[in-house]
């Protein structure tokens, strides 16, 4: 913990969103993780996400397990209800509160150990059923709150701070959640705002599982000469291979794009996702092309980044269940209790 | 005990697994409901698909006792791999049945009891063309054979059937026929009845057969419970599988044909208590059922449903341990896990169901209980409970009830305060005020299991966090007042007693009945709930002597009484039965009168 005295304010004070709400209106408490630490940067850019989207905070959850990424839904939003879980469980959490009631935005919020050791089963699940969440990965390949391990998502041959190289290959939640079927895939630096934020909108809006792998150096165990999520080494294996646009229901697209070069993706809420490639080769709807993408950049020793996939086809968890519209937090009890006489019936079939 | 008589007697059915006895048996079983005369089911089967053998035992008793009688009278011995033990566990006197189409001299080694062949092989080889009828109509044909023995009422039988198969006219005629070849054979070739047999009579009015899986689903589904997560665990799932049954009949709605309630297999036990709390904290009635296992597994999750306060159910349905133990068998040995279940002071607020009725009753109060006191409240039913087929009466419901949601601030309330705060104890009672999640913006709080003052805000300060955990206790206390009481039966000019809990409780009346016939009265305290409340304290400071009889090797309900009363414990002695299978009066009584010293009345 940082005893530095950090300013609380990430943006502008005076300008007002369509419900009325200033930027002050979505922060959270003052955060304490060490300064310069990657994972303040993505809590300003999911501020601004909910923000700049209009949601009303009360209508909004947020989740999270344990790390200190898990420790970030404290320092924003603190007009919403929080769930600070236990280690890798934040997706049961999420799931349940998803079935109680459909309605509400659930952001999550989860770190490379919580979601690539102790939590992989429980990630996997959620990806499998489309949950309607945006899942962030805090990716720093390290555990900072135990002071230093290498996590599973450190690269072979990444160095600790004390220079002990990593043995094992790691695990890049991109790739396994395009296996595993999920329907929204992105990959970002918690240093690129203007990529970050239009990612983190498209996630919260897509209705489905939403996973936004965003690499977050930590400042104090894994930002050495040697490390590869470092801000140095980040910043120059990383590749933009789209730039993506989110552009909200019934807002004209105002910026031409070239043509042959863009894919334009409806989503489920009236509003676009605008793909401008930087690569033609890039296909964020086919799981093969994407994965082949992902590895043939790995092995340049490249670091892809940008919206890697995305199928808006799919049901979420909710419809799959064929759950009714309406939360089912809010059902009437004289709906949901078949009361005196069908049990009468009922019992009549037992005898 | 006295020998077998007219609606007095136990049949027990030694089959294989995965031949279709079951049905055969259920239908023997209820015929005898439908003419009036109590019965029980008990069914021993194996952790197995196919292949293996299993009982089922068949009590009938007019008296309505439930609990194995621990004598066998009537033995069908329809596997050839346990003939020695099914030829051994028959009482003297008693009659033994098996398929003589291949003839067994093993069979005749005891001349104490009456061997009965009846070729059924034969028979349905030649009455039935397909081998998958040869195999199914030899059970129907068997129950032919007990129908005449026992001199029972076919037509009754033959309504069951028509109930049972419905249109399925094919199976109505092949079972039919079955029966008939089955009570003729015995006709002509057995004196029947036996001596002992069935008489129709009335008790049965305004009761039904069920098991407590159901009964307790049939509750989540009364209680108004939306989200129900689960992973499968024998034996626990058919209260799942009734939950989703009932729920297809009573909660999809009519005009959109979509679902009123959500259930969730989960990937494992620890996900199916996430998923519950999640949707608990998120305003609905949610549950998980489970067993032992997935208890051990559930642990962390459930002292962070503690800790943060969060209203869930979550029923355990308690089969043998330690570890996987026998799965198919019973036991109550999660008394102690259940009550003191995850890591750092925690306790919890468990209820003890006695039967398939209380466990439905007990079920809807869970729920309420878990919202008034905003923490999860376990079910501890057990194997025999919740699996086994019961003969209870009608469950009643009334209208009127309203869920007792607990204090949950809404909207209104919400907006005319100036500043919510989550774990505050206004009242004195221990029990904060909570929100829901998308109400309003003033109900936001900070969930979590990490140290946590009175305002909801995290924190490392040695006196915030006592507050948190000291308020805790004074909720232990109101839990106390609001829990079921115990149920009881005492006379005090009575000085010994007994004290129990679940499923024990009909082997304990029949136990009674039976010592009191010889001059030995007790009374009875069977607790329904822990946290204890003080009329447990008082029973046992009236009595000299409180043998605690509980099923499991360590004596785990009367430890608890040992450390949750103030008790003198030298009054309490431990009666321990945990084989596995339910306990009968029989050993109960045995156990009993030898730690009663001789001439001495109780």
């Amino acid at each position: 913990m940082s005893y530095i005295k950090k300013p609380k304010i990430y943006g502008d004070k005076f300008t007002k969103n369509k419900l009325g709400m200033t930027f002050t209106d979505y922060e959270g408490a003052m955060s304490t993780l060490c300064a310069g630490c990657g994972h303040d940067s993505i809590t300003g850019a999911i501020i601004q996400t909910v923000f700049d989207l209009d949601i009303p905070p009360h209508r909004m959850i947020k989740m999270s397990g344990i790390g200190c990424s898990s420790k970030t839904p404290a320092y924003f939003a603190n007009q919403s209800h929080g769930f600070n879980s236990v280690h890798g469980r934040m997706p049961a959490v999420a799931t349940g509160a998803n079935a109680a009631n459909r309605e509400l935005f659930c952001i999550g919020v989860s770190g490379d150990g919580d979601t690539l050791s102790i939590g992989m089963g429980q990630f996997s699940h959620a990806v499998r059923r489309n949950v309607n969440m945006l899942y962030v990965i805090e990716n720093n390949g390290v555990y900072g709150l135990t002071k230093g391990q290498f996590s599973a998502s450190a690269d072979v041959g990444s160095t600790a701070k004390k220079g002990a190289a990593n043995k094992h290959v790691p695990i890049d939640p991109c790739q396994i959640a395009i296996t595993l079927g999920a329907t929204f895939v992105a990959r970002s630096f918690s240093g690129d705002k203007d990529q970050l934020i239009p990612l983190l909108k498209a996630g919260l809006m897509h209705k489905g599982f939403a996973v936004v792998d965003v690499i977050s150096p930590c400042v104090t165990f894994n930002d050495h000469e040697g490390s590869t999520k470092s801000y140095m080494s980040t910043r120059e294996s990383k590749r933009e291979a789209v730039y993506t646009d989110y552009i909200p229901p019934f807002k004209e697209i105002e910026i031409s794009y070239e043509e042959g070069s863009t894919i334009e993706v409806d989503l489920h809420d009236g509003g676009k996702v605008i793909l401008r490639k930087s690569d033609d080769s890039y296909s964020p709807q086919s799981r093969g092309d994407s994965i082949k993408n992902i590895r043939s950049a790995t092995e340049r020793g490249e670091l892809l980044t940008g919206l890697l996939y995305i199928d808006e086809s799919q049901h979420d968890f909710t419809d799959t269940e064929n759950l009714i519209d309406a939360p089912l937090n809010s059902v009437d009890h004289q709906i949901l209790c078949p009361g005196k006489k069908s049990l009468k019936n009922l019992l009549d079939s037992y005898r | 005990m006295t020998g077998p008589s007219n609606n007095d007697f136990t049949v027990k059915f030694a089959n294989v697994n995965g031949t279709g006895s079951s049905s055969a048996n259920g239908m023997f079983m209820k015929s005898i409901f439908r003419m009036g005369v109590p019965v029980v089911g008990k069914n021993y089967f194996p952790s197995n698909i196919q292949g293996l053998p299993t009982w089922y035992e068949v009590r009938v008793n007019e008296n309505g006792y439930l609990a194995p009688s621990g004598s066998i009278d009537i033995m069908l011995a329809m596997n050839a791999q346990t003939y020695g033990q099914d030829l051994d566990e028959l009482e003297s006197g008693g009659y033994l049945i098996y398929d003589s189409t291949w003839p067994r001299e093993e069979l005749m080694l005891r001349d104490d009891i009456t061997v009965l062949g009846v070729p059924l092989a034969n028979m349905c080889n030649e009455a039935f063309n397909t081998a998958r009828s040869r195999t199914l109509m030899k059970n129907t044909a068997y129950v032919g054979v007990l129908a005449a023995l026992l001199e029972m009422d076919m037509k009754v039988i033959e309504q069951l059937l028509l109930d049972t198969f419905g249109a399925k006219t094919h199976l109505i005629d092949a079972n039919k026929q079955a029966l008939k070849m089955g009570f003729e054979y015995a006709k002509e070739n057995f004196d029947c009845p036996l001596p002992f047999k069935t008489v129709a009579s009335d008790k049965t009015k305004d009761h039904f057969i069920i098991d407590g899986n159901s009964t307790a689903a049939l509750g989540c589904v009364y209680a108004g419970a939306t989200v129900g997560s689960w992973y499968p665990i024998t034996p626990s799932t058919s209260l799942m599988d009734a939950f989703s049954r009932y729920c297809g009949n009573f909660r999809v709605d009519e005009k959109t044909d979509k679902n009123n309630y959500s259930i969730i297999q989960a990937e494992d036990e620890l996900s199916a208590i996430g998923m519950a709390l999640g949707a608990g904290w998120n305003g609905a009635r949610s549950f998980t059922p489970t067993s032992g296992p997935g208890i051990s597994l559930m642990n962390e999750f459930i002292g962070y449903g503690y800790y943060a306060e969060i209203p869930t159910v979550i029923f355990d349905v308690q089969r043998t341990g330690p570890s996987t133990g026998m799965p198919t068998r019973t036991q109550q040995c999660d008394i102690l896990s259940c009550a003191y279940a995850s890591h750092g002071d925690t306790k919890h607020v468990c209820l003890y169901p006695a039967d398939p009725e209380e466990a439905f009753y007990l079920s809807v109060n869970a729920f309420d209980l878990a919202e008034q006191l905003q923490t999860p409240v376990f079910v501890l039913s057990d194997l025999d409970i919740g699996m086994n087929d019961w003969m209870i009466r009608d469950l009643e419901w009334d209208d009127k009830y309203v869920p007792n949601r607990g204090k949950v601030l809404d909207k209104d309330a919400l907006e005319g305060m100036e500043q919510f705060h989550r774990y505050l104890d206004s009242d004195g009672d221990g029990i904060p005020y909570r929100t829901i999640p998308g109400v309003h913006p003033k109900g936001a709080y900070f969930t979590r299991g990490s140290g946590h003052n009175m305002f909801g805000g995290y924190t490392e300060d040695s006196d915030e966090y006592q507050d948190v955990v000291d308020r805790l206790l004074i909720k232990w206390e109101t839990a106390k007042s609001i829990v079921p009481s115990p149920m009881k039966d005492f006379n005090k000019k009575n000085k010994i007693a007994i004290l129990s809990i679940g499923s024990c409780d009909d082997a304990i009346r029949e136990a009674r009945d039976s010592m009191s016939k010889d001059g030995h009265d007790f009374n009875y305290l069977r607790v329904r709930a822990f946290p204890f409340s003080n009329e447990v304290d008082e029973f046992i400071d009236a009595h000299e002597t409180v043998f605690v009889v509980e099923q499991n090797r360590d004596g785990q309900l009367a430890k608890l009484l040992q450390v949750e009363t103030n008790c003198d414990v030298s009054k309490i002695k431990s009666i321990r039965l945990y084989n596995g299978i339910p306990i009968s009066s029989k050993d109960l009584v045995e156990r009993i009168m030898k730690e009663i010293p001789s001439g001495k009345a109780a």
